[in-house]
Order: C-alpha cells, then sequence, then structure tokens
C-alpha cells in the first residue's frame, strides 16, 4: 500500500428543504431573534458606482415560480474589488458588502437586490472577465446549491471578450446567463432549472 | 514566499460524491433538477472569495436554541444536546470565521412555519433556529433539542429521520454549503429518499453525527459531535498563473 493521501471528503450536500426561510432568513419567516436578515442590505451608506436594481424569478421545469428558494447573491464594488479577507488588490468600497441574500417575494418569488454594478475582475491566465455577478440558489428538490453567473446584456463589447462566455459550446444559450436590461438601472436575471431556457448551472 | 502562501485555485467537488441533481425517488427534484451538464471551469478571484462575518454579529444567545426564543425563565421541550464539531477544509485546516447558521424542526418534529401543517403541537419556547461563528481553529459548539422525525408528503408513507439543517458560508464562495446532520443510530436514515440521493454509504455516515460522552454535560445535556468539511484550495509551487494574481 503506498502512503495515504489523507485529504478529507467534502461534506456532502443535503437539499435546503421547505424550511431554509427559518434558518437564514428567519426574520422573513417571523422569527424575530436576530433583529433583521443578514444580506438584505448590500449598501451601507453612499456607494461608488452605478447603483442598479438586479431582479428575477426561479423557476422549474413546468414553469412554476419557486416560493421557497433561497437566492445568494456575491460580487466585488464597481472597481472590481471583493469585499473579503482575501481580497489582497486594494480597497474595497467600504460602504458596499458585495454580498446579497433574498427568500424572494412571499406570493410571487420574485427576488430583488438593490446592488451596484460589478467592476471587471482578473482572469486567473490573465485578462479580465466580463461584469458579473456570482448567483447560488438553493430550496426544496435542490440536491446541491446551483451555481450560476448573471452577466449583463449592455456589457456586449466585455461579454464578446470574457474567457467563460466565449468558450461555451452552445452559444444559443449564452443568454440565459445575461441579465436584460428593463430600465434605467433596472435589470432582470430570471433562472430557469429546467426547459429550454435551462440557465447554464457551473461547476466551479 | 513559501508554496503556502500561494493558494490556487478550489479543488474540483467529486460530483460522485455529492448528491446527484435527479433523484427520482425525492419527487420534488424531478422538476427542479437541471438536465444539462453543469459548466466547469477553475475558479477566479469571484469564487474565491467571500463576505467576511464578524464575532460582533452573534448574539448571547445565537447558538443556544433552548433559550433564544423562550420566554424568560423557560426553556425548549425536548431531550437536550450539544452539537459540536470543527469546520475544516479538505487540506485538513481548519476554517475559522465561518457562519454556521442552523434550523430543526421541534422535538414533535414540528417546524414553527406557517406552510407546515403536520398535527404535532408547537413549543412555544422553542423558534428552531440559531447560528455561530468558528473559532480560530475552525471549533463551534451550540445547545438544542434533539428535534423528532415527521412524516412529509413524497410516498404515502415517508418519514425524516431526525435531523439539522446545516448552512455553512466558508473562505470562498466556491464552499458555499448547505446540508443535513443526521443522529447515529436513526433507523429512519436508511429509508430516506432525501438521505438516498447519496449513492456512497459513506458519505451517508459523513452526515451521521455520533453520540460524544466525552462533552456531554452530566446531569444536563448530552452531546453528539459533527465535523464538517469544505472545499479545500490546491497549494503548489508551480503554479501557471499571471503575476499578481
Amino acid at each position: 500500500m503506498p502512503q495515504s493521501l489523507a485529504y478529507l471528503k467534502e461534506t456532502p450536500s443535503q437539499t435546503a428543504g421547505p424550511y431554509v426561510h427559518i434558518g437564514c432568513t428567519s426574520n422573513f419567516s417571523g422569527i424575530d431573534i436576530y433583529g433583521g436578515d443578514l444580506g438584505t442590505a448590500m449598501k451601507t451608506g453612499p456607494v461608488k458606482g452605478e447603483e442598479i436594481v438586479l431582479r428575477g424569478t426561479v423557476y422549474d421545469g413546468t414553469g412554476t415560480p419557486l416560493r421557497d428558494a433561497m437566492i445568494e447573491i456575491w460580487q466585488p464594488d464597481a472597481a472590481g474589488l471583493f469585499a473579503s479577507a482575501n481580497e489582497t488588490r486594494g480597497q474595497a468600497d467600504p460602504n458596499f458588502t458585495g454580498w446579497g441574500r433574498s427568500p424572494g417575494d412571499m406570493n410571487t418569488g420574485e427576488f430583488v437586490f438593490e446592488t451596484v454594478k460589478p467592476g471587471a475582475v482578473p482572469w486567473p491566465g490573465g485578462g479580465l472577465q466580463a461584469p458579473h455577478i456570482s448567483v447560488w440558489v438553493v430550496a426544496r428538490g435542490i440536491n446541491i446549491g446551483l451555481q450560476t453567473r448573471a452577466y449583463f446584456e449592455d456589457e456586449a463589447e466585455a461579454n464578446a471578450k470574457d474567457p467563460i462566455l466565449t468558450r461555451i459550446e452552445h452559444q444559443n444559450r449564452v443568454p440565459t446567463l445575461l441579465a436584460k436590461k428593463e430600465g434605467a438601472g433596472s435589470y432582470r436575471f430570471d433562472i430557469h432549472l429546467q426547459g429550454p431556457h435551462e440557465t447554464i448551472f457551473f461547476d466551479i | 514566499m513559501s508554496n503556502t502562501d500561494r493558494p490556487g485555485g478550489y479543488m474540483p467537488r467529486d460530483r460522485d460524491w455529492q448528491p446527484a441533481g435527479l433523484t427520482p425517488a425525492y419527487k420534488t427534484t424531478i422538476k427542479r433538477s437541471p438536465q444539462a451538464a453543469l459548466l466547469s471551469f477553475p475558479s477566479t478571484l469571484s469564487e474565491e472569495t467571500s463576505p467576511v462575518f464578524g464575532h460582533g454579529l452573534i448574539g448571547a444567545l445565537d447558538n443556544d436554541l433552548i433559550h433564544n426564543f423562550a420566554q424568560s425563565g423557560e426553556s425548549a421541550i425536548g431531550p437536550r444536546i450539544i452539537v459540536h464539531g470543527r469546520v475544516l477544509d479538505e487540506t485538513g485546516r481548519g476554517v475559522p470565521g465561518a457562519l454556521i447558521e442552523v434550523w430543526q424542526a421541534n422535538a414533535g418534529g414540528r417546524y414553527r412555519h406557517k406552510k407546515e401543517s403536520y398535527l404535532a403541537p408547537l413549543d412555544p419556547n422553542f423558534g428552531g433556529c440559531g447560528r455561530t461563528i468558528t473559532g480560530e481553529d475552525g471549533s463551534y459548539e451550540f445547545r438544542t433539542i434533539q428535534p423528532g422525525p415527521y412524516p412529509w408528503p413524497n410516498g404515502m408513507n415517508d418519514w425524516r429521520p431526525a435531523h439539522i439543517h446545516f448552512s455553512i458560508c466558508g473562505h470562498g464562495f466556491a464552499q458555499r454549503l448547505i446540508t443535513q446532520m443526521y443522529f447515529e443510530g436513526d433507523p429512519h436514515i436508511r429509508l430516506c429518499p432525501i438521505v438516498n440521493s447519496l449513492s456512497d454509504p459513506a458519505a451517508v455516515e459523513a452526515l451521521t453525527a455520533p453520540l460524544d460522552m466525552h462533552r456531554t454535560v452530566p446531569m444536563d445535556s448530552r452531546a453528539y459531535k459533527f465535523d464538517i468539511v469544505l472545499r479545500g484550495r490546491r497549494q503548489t509551487y508551480f503554479e501557471n498563473r499571471a503575476e499578481g494574481m
């Protein structure tokens, strides 16, 4: 027998189930013990850059909106810097957390994030990625959290050079990753778990 | 600069060990699982960074589910337990500063949620959620009551094993994880379609917390130990990355 590599196995995922809101958005669930829910305010003061609203709905394979999902987003500030302990390139906007969490609307399931348009982030091999927001979706019936990204349809030039978008085999699916502009500072990013418009999900 | 000063990207997820998206015995997955292949690519700064949750966020009773929703002088009903362990990464390092959020049913198997219709009663002194942040070595602890098993609408007679839901935020968005902890010896574990979304019996064991008599508080609470492993980053001096990355 050779030596053991001794790496640990990642803890297996299990579905967030129907009551994820109890644990992660307790106040939304009517259990007010923390004095508010985490991730509801991404802006904690005046922020740099363009303020935007990102909204969307998660649909199942029948086209029914999910009303028991939890959506989280993570992104850099307008300059492309993350409010993270791992950010070594500079100081991110101190009034912007970069992290949002939403239980969706109780009746419609629509999620809404008031945020800023992210700056570009480096690609490990050099160059820049197009501006994007990382998105993570969990819900009953989802065994392991789904990772995707919201890019912006009005960033055509950056998108055309993006190292991920350009490498996608089925280019006709790329629009599933583009947030659609609905008005000044307003974008829609609907997520389809299945069907002809199934969102591209990532294994990053 | 030493090798370990230059962490590489996250090691890929073992998708054979993790549950598949589509596990038909758990019926809700049928219309909620993606059909196309996931798009694989190496992690970037977007996945290698994550928000910071300070210890100042956490209130004194946040990790005490027996008391954090209870009226003054009251406590939740049920077998008193301590759940403790460490959050590690795949290389075995402790993960300090990780946010752990938990939620669970009460001792009768009932959640405090308006869509919950199980006939077991609510406990007026039990909310069912708690949170904590790991210490310098990745350790965590909370106190709660052991939740009960409960029936759920899937097959005609499916019951969930007793479980506690865990949400963990580590150091990179790529590590984001939600899972469930089960209790050693529960005969419902092997019968559960959600547990059986895991094909490897060792993966089920990794979610099953043993009784830990060394951490019990005599005449007060039993203890269960549940270690959690988040994805780890590759470590190499020979990383083909542009300067400054």
